[in-house]
C-alpha cells in the first residue's frame, strides 16, 4: 500500500475491488439479517461508516503510542467506544429506525471488517489516508447493503424506499428472513458469472 | 464429610428454591391457574364465586405480559364444580410460552382481581434453551456469526471442535457478563458502557480459556486452540450478553440461553459441515463454487428451521 494513493482511489477500492460484502465476504450477518429494505441498509450503512471512519482515524492518530502486543484489545476497545456513541445517538434521535435494526447496531463491535481495516491499514498509514480508506470501506458496505435491500424490497414487497412501485408483490418469499441467504448467494454467483464471462471474452482463460 | 441425610436436605433446599416462584403466585381468592389446552385457561378459586359475574365475558381483560395493548378475546367463560373452577376459552390459540395477565372485574365484590398465568419455572427455563437451540437458532433465524459459520463448516471435525469451544466460551462469558451487568453496571448506573464492558469480558474469557487450556490439557489445546482466535471476532458471542441485558434475565435463564445459543451454533456448524463434505463430491457450476452455494444451502437450512417456530415441548 503505497502512500501515493489518492483519496479517490482509496474510496473506489472500498466500493468495488475490495467491497466488504461481495468481495471480502466479511460482515455477512447484517447483510443477510436485516437487509429487507433499502432504508435499513442505508441506516446500518451510516452507522458502520461512522464507526469505521472514526476508529480508523483514532488508531491512525495514536498508532505510535500503541504497543504492538496489546494492539488487538486496543482496537476492540476503540471500536466499542465509537459503537456506543452511534448506538446512543441512533437510539435518541431515530428511535423507529433503531428499533428495526435491533441488536445489529450494537453488534457492529464484532464486525470483522472494521478490525481488519485497522490491522491492515490504519496502524501503518497516515491519518489522512486512513480517513479515506475508512470512508471507502464504509461506503462499500453501505452500497452492498443497499443493493441487497433494493432487490429484496422490490421483489418482496414491490416497493422501493417504502413507495409502492410495482403495485403488486412479485415474490413475497424475498421479504422472509431466510431469503437473505438466497439473495446474497445468488448475487455472489452473479458477480462470479460476470467475472468469468469477462475473463473469457478477453481470452484470458 | 457429606452424609446421606445432609444431601437430602440440600436437594430439598434446591427444589424449594426452584419451586419458590410457583408458590408465591397463588394467593387469596385464586388458588390455582394453568393453561389447559391451546386456547383455554383454567382457574380454581378458594370458594364458590358469583356465577353472573364470572360467566360474563365482558368482565375479563387478558393480555400477554410484554404487550398490554393487545387484548386477547375471551370466547366463553364457564364455571364448574359448584362455582369453584372456571375455564376461560379464547377465540385464538394462546402463546403459552408467554406469561398472560388476567384481570377480572367485580369478582367477589372486589373491583379488580389480577393474576398471571404462566408455565412452571423449570418448563420456562427449558423453553429458553429450546428456543435458543432451535426456534431462534442463532445462525439460521437470527443470522449471527456467519463469518465463522461459513469459514469453519468445511469439515465435520473442525465444526465439532469449533462448536464445543464456542459453547464453552459463551457460557463462561455470559455468566461473567451477567454478574458484571447486575452488580456493577446497574447499581452504578453505567448501562451506557454495556458494549465496552461486554466485549472486554468476552476477550478476557477467550484469553483465559486459551491460557488455562494450554497448561491443563495441551492435547485438547492443540486441537481446539486455533479456533479460539476466531471466537473474539464473532457476533454470536457478544450477542448473548446483549440479549440477556435487554431481557433482564436471571442467572438460570442466562445459563440456559448461553447453553442453547452455543448448542445451536454447534448444531448449525455440524449440519452445514455434513452438507459441505457431500458438496465436495458434487458437480457444482463454476459460478456457484465456494461461497454462493454455501449461502444457498444455508438458506435452505434456514427455511427448514422456520418449521420449528411455534414448537412447544413443555
Amino acid at each position: 500500500m503505497a502512500n501515493d494513493k489518492s483519496s479517490m482511489q482509496l474510496i473506489t477500492r472500498g466500493i468495488l475491488s475490495e467491497n466488504p460484502i461481495f468481495k471480502l465476504a466479511l460482515s455477512m450477518c447484517p447483510a443477510v439479517g436485516i437487509s429487507t429494505t433499502v432504508m435499513n441498509g442505508v441506516m446500518l450503512g451510516i452507522a458502520v461508516l461512522f464507526v469505521q471512519v472514526f476508529s480508523s482515524v483514532t488508531i491512525a492518530i495514536f498508532k505510535n503510542v500503541i504497543h504492538p502486543r496489546i494492539r488487538i484489545p486496543t482496537y476492540t476497545l476503540t471500536i466499542a467506544t465509537w459503537v456506543t456513541v452511534i448506538d446512543l445517538v441512533l437510539a435518541a434521535y431515530m428511535p423507529e429506525a433503531y428499533a428495526k435494526m435491533g441488536i445489529f447496531v450494537k453488534l457492529i463491535v464484532a464486525f470483522a471488517i472494521i478490525t481488519m481495516r485497522l490491522e491492515m491499514f490504519a496502524c501503518k498509514e497516515s491519518v489522512n489516508d486512513s480517513f479515506w480508506d475508512g470512508l471507502g470501506m464504509g461506503l462499500g458496505f453501505m452500497v452492498g447493503m443497499v443493493v441487497i435491500g433494493f432487490f429484496r424490497e422490490l421483489l418482496g414487497s414491490g416497493a422501493i424506499l417504502g413507495y409502492d412501485v410495482l403495485g403488486f408483490k412479485p415474490l413475497l418469499f424475498f421479504i422472509l428472513p431466510s431469503a437473505g441467504f438466497f439473495v446474497v448467494g445468488l448475487m455472489m454467483a452473479f458477480f462470479n458469472w460476470i467475472e468469468i464471462y469477462y475473463k473469457r471474452s478477453k481470452g484470458l482463460k | 464429610m457429606m452424609t446421606l441425610s445432609n444431601t437430602k436436605y440440600i436437594v430439598l433446599a434446591v427444589l424449594g428454591f426452584w419451586l419458590a416462584p410457583l408458590m408465591v403466585q397463588a394467593e387469596g381468592l385464586i388458588v390455582d391457574q394453568t393453561f389447559k389446552a391451546d386456547n383455554e385457561i383454567q382457574v380454581s378459586f378458594s370458594g364458590p364465586v358469583d356465577r353472573t359475574v364470572a360467566e360474563d365475558i365482558n368482565n375479563y381483560t387478558v393480555f400477554e405480559e410484554p404487550d398490554p395493548d393487545i387484548r386477547l378475546v375471551v370466547k366463553s367463560a364457564t364455571l364448574a364444580e359448584g362455582g369453584k373452577s372456571l375455564s376461560l376459552l379464547f377465540a385464538e390459540p394462546l402463546n403459552t410460552a408467554m406469561t398472560h395477565v388476567v384481570t377480572i372485574k367485580g369478582l367477589a365484590g372486589i373491583e379488580k382481581t389480577t393474576f398471571t398465568v404462566s408455565k412452571s419455572y423449570l418448563g420456562y427455563l427449558f423453553g429458553i434453551l429450546i428456543s435458543a437451540l432451535l426456534i431462534n437458532n442463532f445462525v439460521f433465524t437470527k443470522y449471527l456469526g456467519l463469518c465463522v459459520f461459513f469459514g469453519t463448516s468445511k469439515k465435520k471435525d473442525t465444526a465439532k471442535g469449533m462448536g464445543v469451544v464456542f459453547t464453552l466460551v459463551m457460557v463462561v462469558s455470559a455468566i461473567m457478563s451477567w454478574f458484571f451487568y447486575n452488580f456493577i453496571l446497574i447499581p452504578y448506573d453505567l448501562n451506557f458502557l454495556q458494549i465496552v464492558v461486554f466485549i472486554g469480558l468476552v476477550s478476557l474469557t477467550v484469553q483465559a480459556v486459551d491460557t488455562i487450556l494450554r497448561k491443563v490439557n495441551p492435547i485438547l489445546f492443540n486441537s481446539f486452540g486455533v479456533f479460539l482466535v476466531l471466537v473474539i471476532a464473532n457476533c454470536v458471542i457478544i450477542a448473548v450478553p446483549l440479549i440477556l441485558a435487554n431481557n433482564n434475565y436471571n442467572i438460570f435463564e442466562t445459563f440456559m440461553l448461553a447453553l442453547g445459543a452455543g448448542g445451536g451454533f454447534l448444531l448449525a456448524l455440524y449440519l452445514m459441515s455434513s452438507v459441505s463434505e457431500r458438496m465436495q463430491l458434487a458437480n457444482i457450476p463454476p459460478t456457484f463454487k465456494g461461497l454462493p452455494i454455501s449461502f444457498i444451502v444455508a438458506g435452505q437450512f434456514a427455511m427448514a428451521f422456520l418449521g420449528f417456530s411455534g414448537l412447544q415441548i413443555f
